[in-house]
């Protein structure tokens, strides 16, 4: 199942959290969508302070396009984003708005043995937000790099005796060698995990800090910092997609993106893919959602705010194709344009024409002409296959879009340190906008929970969190980081969240009773929900995801684990050697993908023997007790 | 013992960004005087380059002054013409082969010293032809690479630096005022419970009959009015 960034081989979808603010107070949707809304404990009796916490787009960063044609991708996903997305939206939503606690309160609330759903899902939150920083840390290290010109990843360096490129970047390409040597300095295996790279580690330092400070006192805190994280990635967006239009090329890119591929359709890892990234798109399942519902309003109207929040994410995710498409077809005919200018050359050398009489238009008459005149010349001459579909389509597994297509991409553009600047100042917003609700599906639950005592400030509990995961997020900072990241990216996201997502609108609709949530929801915003809520909340949604979870234990436990490595001593070399995962591997794969999912069937079960348990020793001898008079306290003899 | 010969193509290359001369077909003459030269077997380069003028028998002149130039600063040298430096094979693609004879015309100058001369004076010839190294290229002689400058301090550090600061200023001004605030309520309430606690005891003396205080510690909802509905749905 794909994470947000996929190692499959599959180009990103777009992922998109979208927000809006209703004017009486409180609408106010979170980063991953969420409601978000001030509570009276936050100081405001009469009405409710707005935070402001428009969800943005998260695109190539935590996104991936489909690398089957994103035509193909965008009808499942919009398809399943009605089916499935919109219904779950709408459930947590109310849910959390009704129940008015955190994931861990509403599901013990529904029934004391489902506390582990909330458990699980704080699980999940954390997992995610493990990995997602250290994504954030390498967008910093681009960001700080970027203030030079030229771009460091616009050139190979030299080699010691200043002769040549270092000869693993003059094989492969500058950016893929700044992105796998310089910044990661890959090792060659999972296995192999070398030693802390020291810059990543600061940037790491860096990109927990600025978490920290917009998190530390909770929503006070990190609702103000939304105003910016939100705002900034749609203005750079826009500014992106006036300079991408203008960019030869930039055409083919979007029909590239805009034309479906029938045979894709039918193959059914597309929808598998298009409906995990449908829950990455909503945060559904998080748990983030419930909390920040929770802080509306009772009588909000939280049917309406779904629609709307689903309507503006399907319209940012077109609006951020468009945007990266565009980019990508510039690059495409860029990268085109060399491979023909190339082939040109060697026709031109091969037969010593003058300059100018091999075009593009009449390069195959002049090739068929060489051929002709001599055959054996003609014969040695070795040509590359242009393909402009190839070049569109080509291979980017998740982070590899945004940081070696995207930079390179930039580097052709004039001004590349300004539009790299302003590109990884959008990733970094719209990656700490999603890690506020990350932030607040792990700090809530620990709350509610009552592991942590009442007296200790936020901001100490914020702290430890924020440190605890630091420490552990340190083994992304080794050389064979990037190859842990990709591991927990493809099985600490998707699994549980499938599985989460289907106990939720299970427990809903059949343990707490649909009757009893519609009469909830009619309370709340004064109207029963209307025949399409009850047609997806019954049956449409949990067999959707059903479906899929069936489909996709099928497909995996059929294929081995695989996984791409970067080594220069690989016979194909500039292209990804496929390994297989060493044994302990499986381990670590049961334990992130199988502990949140077993927390739920293992609370209940905890619950059930501790019930037992009680009503053995329920019935106890009344305990004779002396009562004694007091007055104010003083005990009175 | 065989001389290599050096071949120098000029390339042009395609126009990226606007506009494409087309050049004219040059055909230079073939001046073949002096002794038989061997060929050299050479790859071709796989560069091109735009011409900014067209390539005659002029130009040919100055490509030899250069070489001529670049021969006479070896110090055994002084002694070169332009008329030493010979041409041939010049092609359509504007790439021919040349030699350096010495003055007796007698043989050709090694291979290593020709070379070793044009290195060193690279880019004056160069700039004489308005090109780079990757637009004129002399087979088997390496380009010297211009190294990237680098800053005594790497750029991104400077920044790293900024903004850390930034987010610890930013971190000591939240906790601290956090803690003020914190501070502050502890403060409230127990100033409260002093004049609670003055105020019960005001009752008691005064009436004699104890009673329980009013609850003083403000702002709570009173739970007597709320109705059992806002709070929870009836199973």
């Amino acid at each position: 199942m794909r994470g947000p960034l996929s190692t499959r081989g599959t180009e990103g979808s777009v992922l998109n959290r979208t927000g809006v603010c209703t004017k009486t107070c409180t609408v106010l949707n979170g980063p991953s969508g969420e409601m978000l809304k001030a509570s009276p404990k936050m100081g405001n009796e009469a009405g409710c302070s707005c935070y402001q916490l428009c969800a943005v787009l998260d695109t190539t960063y935590c996104g991936e396009k489909s690398r089957r044609g994103k035509g193909a991708f965008m009808i499942p996903f919009l398809i399943l984003l009605v089916l499935e997305g919109i219904p779950l939206l709408h459930l947590e939503f109310a849910i959390g708005q009704r129940l008015r606690k955190g994931s861990v309160g509403v599901w013990s609330s529904i029934h004391p043995a489902l506390k582990g759903v909330g458990i699980a899902s704080m699980f999940v939150s954390f997992m995610v937000g493990l990995y997602y920083n250290t994504i954030i840390a390498w967008v910093m290290w681009y960001f700080f790099n970027s203030f030079q010109d030229p771009l460091p990843w616009s050139q190979c360096p030299l080699n010691a005796n200043q002769t040549g490129y270092v000869e693993e970047c003059a094989r492969s390409s500058p950016v893929d060698y700044y992105w796998y040597r310089e910044t990661l300095n890959v090792s060659t295996s999972i296995d192999d995990s070398g030693s802390v790279q020291w810059w990543v580690l600061l940037c790491l330092t860096c990109a927990w800090s600025v978490l920290y400070v917009c998190t530390i006192r909770g929503i006070e805190t990190t609702g103000k910092a939304v105003y910016v994280t939100s705002t900034l990635p749609y203005v750079v967006l826009t500014i992106f997609l006036i300079r991408g239009l203008t960019l030869k090329g930039a055409s083919s890119g979007i029909v590239f993106l805009f034309t479906p591929n029938v045979t894709e359709l039918a193959n059914p890892v597309t929808w598998l893919d298009a409906g995990a990234q449908v829950f990455y798109s909503f945060s559904l399942a998080f748990g983030g959602l419930i909390s920040f519902s929770s802080y509306n309003s009772v009588h909000n109207n939280c049917e309406m705010d779904s629609v709307i929040v689903s309507v503006i994410n399907g319209f940012t995710s077109v609006y951020a194709a468009t945007v990266v498409y565009s980019i990508i077809g510039f690059r495409a005919t860029e990268r085109f344009d060399d491979c023909f200018s190339a082939n040109i050359l060697t026709l031109i050398n091969g037969f010593d024409l003058p300059e100018g009489n091999v075009t593009q238009e009449n390069f195959a008459e002049m090739q068929q002409w060489c051929n002709a005149s001599n055959p054996a010349a003609y014969a040695e001459l070795k040509f590359q296959t242009c393909d402009m579909n190839t070049f569109l389509s080509e291979g980017v597994e998740g982070t590899g879009l945004a940081f070696i297509v995207f930079t390179e991409a930039i580097t052709r553009m004039p001004a590349a340190p300004l539009w790299s600047v302003l590109f990884f100042i959008m990733l970094f917003c719209l990656g700490l906008s999603s890690m506020f609700g990350n932030m607040e599906g792990v700090v809530v639950p620990l709350q509610d929970l009552n592991v942590i005592p009442k007296n200790w400030p936020k901001e100490l509990l914020t702290g430890l969190i924020c440190l605890g995961t630091y420490l552990l997020a340190l083994i992304f900072t080794l050389n064979s980081g990037q190859y842990w990241l990709s591991l927990l990216d493809r099985y600490a996201g998707s699994i549980p969240l499938l599985t989460v997502a289907f106990f939720e609108m299970f427990s809903v609709v059949y343990v707490y009773g649909i009757d009893r949530f519609n009469r909830d929801i009619a309370f709340m915003i004064g109207h029963k929900p209307n025949i399409f809520w009850q047609v997806t909340w019954r049956v449409v949604s949990p067999l959707l995801m059903l479906t899929i979870f069936l489909f996709f234990l099928v497909i995996s436990v059929n294929e081995e684990l695989v996984y791409s490595v970067w080594n220069p001593a690989y016979e194909e070399f500039p292209k990804s050697q496929k390994v297989k995962y060493p044994n302990w591997v499986y381990g670590v794969v049961v334990v992130v993908a199988g502990v949140p999912c077993l927390a739920i069937p293992g609370f209940a079960i905890y619950k059930l023997i501790r019930n037992r348990f009680q009503r053995a020793g329920d019935q106890q001898g009344l305990v004779g007790a002396q009562s004694t008079v007091s007055v104010n306290g003083d005990v009175k003899s | 013992m065989v001389s290599s010969l050096y071949c120098m193509r000029k390339m042009r290359e395609r126009c990226r960004q606007t506009d494409r001369h087309t050049p004219t077909p040059v055909w230079p003459q073939l001046e073949p005087s002096g002794p038989i030269f061997t060929p050299c077997l050479f790859t071709l380069p796989s560069v091109l380059l735009l011409f900014q003028y067209t390539w005659d028998t002029n130009e040919e002149y100055l490509f030899k002054a250069m070489v001529a130039f670049s021969m006479r600063r070896v110090p055994n040298r002084e002694a070169t013409e332009i008329s030493h430096v010979l041409l041939c094979n010049v092609t359509q693609r504007v790439s021919f082969w040349f030699v350096v004879t010495d003055p007796s015309r007698n043989h050709t100058l090694p291979a290593v010293e020709v070379q070793s001369a044009i290195r060193m004076n690279r880019n004056r010839i160069n700039n004489a032809f308005f090109l780079n190294d990757q637009t004129l290229e002399f087979l088997r002689i390496p380009a010297t690479l211009a190294p990237p400058t680098d800053p005594s301090v790497p750029v991104w550090i400077i920044i790293f630096g900024v903004m850390f600061c930034i987010i610890i200023v930013a971190t000591m001004l939240l906790i601290l005022s956090g803690i003020r605030q914190h501070r502050r309520k502890n403060k409230g309430p127990s100033e409260m419970e002093d004049t609670e606690d003055k105020w019960e005891n005001t009752v008691k003396i005064e009436n004699g009959i104890p009673c329980d205080p009013l609850d003083m510690k403000g702002g709570h909802v009173n739970d007597a009015f709320v109705t059992e509905d806002e709070r929870l749905t009836p199973l």
